[in-house]
């Protein structure tokens, strides 16, 4: 699924990264911990998320994560925001919560970036 | 990692307790000198996450302290050494799960009691001290499975 295709089915604001919608992502990881994002999340997926902080990007950023989806009507703090235009990571706001969010992506084909703990 | 081995980069990064405003920014750095190296994503990938959690450790937990970045061909070696509180136990300390995170840091996403774990696993060698009052010390190793690196 591309950016743009997440931004129309999550009736959500691009507020980093419009010259990325094109990007194709196929996996994803929800948590508002990053200690478990680093240890679990892969390249290449979502990051779903309520947290708004520098360390979203941040965190996204160590480990190559396509883009980031804040849920919950969450916006980005101006230093998040500054952070992840100059890293260039995308941040996508919806008001959906993260468990609509969820199934929607996962309805589209969207699939956790591991299944279970332990598992690849 | 053999001691007298020329280092293909070296560096020291230092990082100030309680900064919480640019907590990563040193990580981020170190990510970009290794990106730079041509080394693989993968590799990249680990380090960065190691210094990053080293380094939300040393502002968490520490007045001051620094980030050691040390590559040679075969490997990468990252030492976080700083000035603080220290840990009384480190066995406990290494427990998933098991955290003395103050509200400022669960703010930030972090203090859910995975950072050491994280930093273990994610390293191929991992060395941990550590006195009460005076502070902590890190030493990890990263392989690179790599022998083409760009100086």
């Amino acid at each position: 699924m591309t950016l743009r295709e997440i931004k129309e089915l999550l009736d959500a604001e691009v507020l980093v990264g419009q010259n990325q919608l094109d990007k194709d992502v196929k996996s994803a990881f929800v948590a508002d911990l990053m200690s478990d994002v680093l240890a679990f999340a892969t390249s290449g997926s979502l990051l779903i998320t309520g947290l708004t902080n520098p360390q979203v990007v941040r965190t996204a950023d160590v480990l190559d994560i396509a883009a980031i989806i804040m849920g919950r009507g969450k916006k980005p703090s101006p230093e998040t925001f500054q952070l992840a235009e100059e890293l260039n990571i995308p941040i996508i706001a919806t008001k959906y919560i993260l468990f609509e969010i969820s199934g929607r992506l996962y309805s589209k084909g969207i699939r956790g970036c591991i299944e279970k703990v332990g598992s690849k | 990692m053999r001691v007298d081995e020329k280092p293909i980069y070296e560096g020291t990064f230092t990082v100030t307790g309680g900064n919480f405003d640019n907590a990563g920014e040193v990580s981020s750095n170190i990510k970009s000198v290794l990106k730079r190296m041509g080394l693989s994503r993968d590799v990249v990938r680990k380090a960065s996450l190691v210094a990053y959690e080293s380094e939300i450790n040393i502002v968490s937990y520490a007045r001051k302290g620094m980030i050691r970045l040390r590559v040679v061909p075969e490997s990468i070696l990252i030492e976080a050494i700083d000035e603080g509180q220290g840990i009384a136990d480190i066995e406990l300390a290494m427990q998933p799960g098991y955290s003395t995170a103050t509200d400022k840091i669960r703010e930030m996403g972090f203090g859910a009691g995975m950072g050491l774990c994280n930093i273990k696993s994610f390293s191929d060698t991992f060395l941990i001290s550590s006195e009460v009052g005076k502070g902590t010390y890190l030493k990890m190793i990263i392989k690179t499975n790599n022998r083409s690196l760009n100086s």
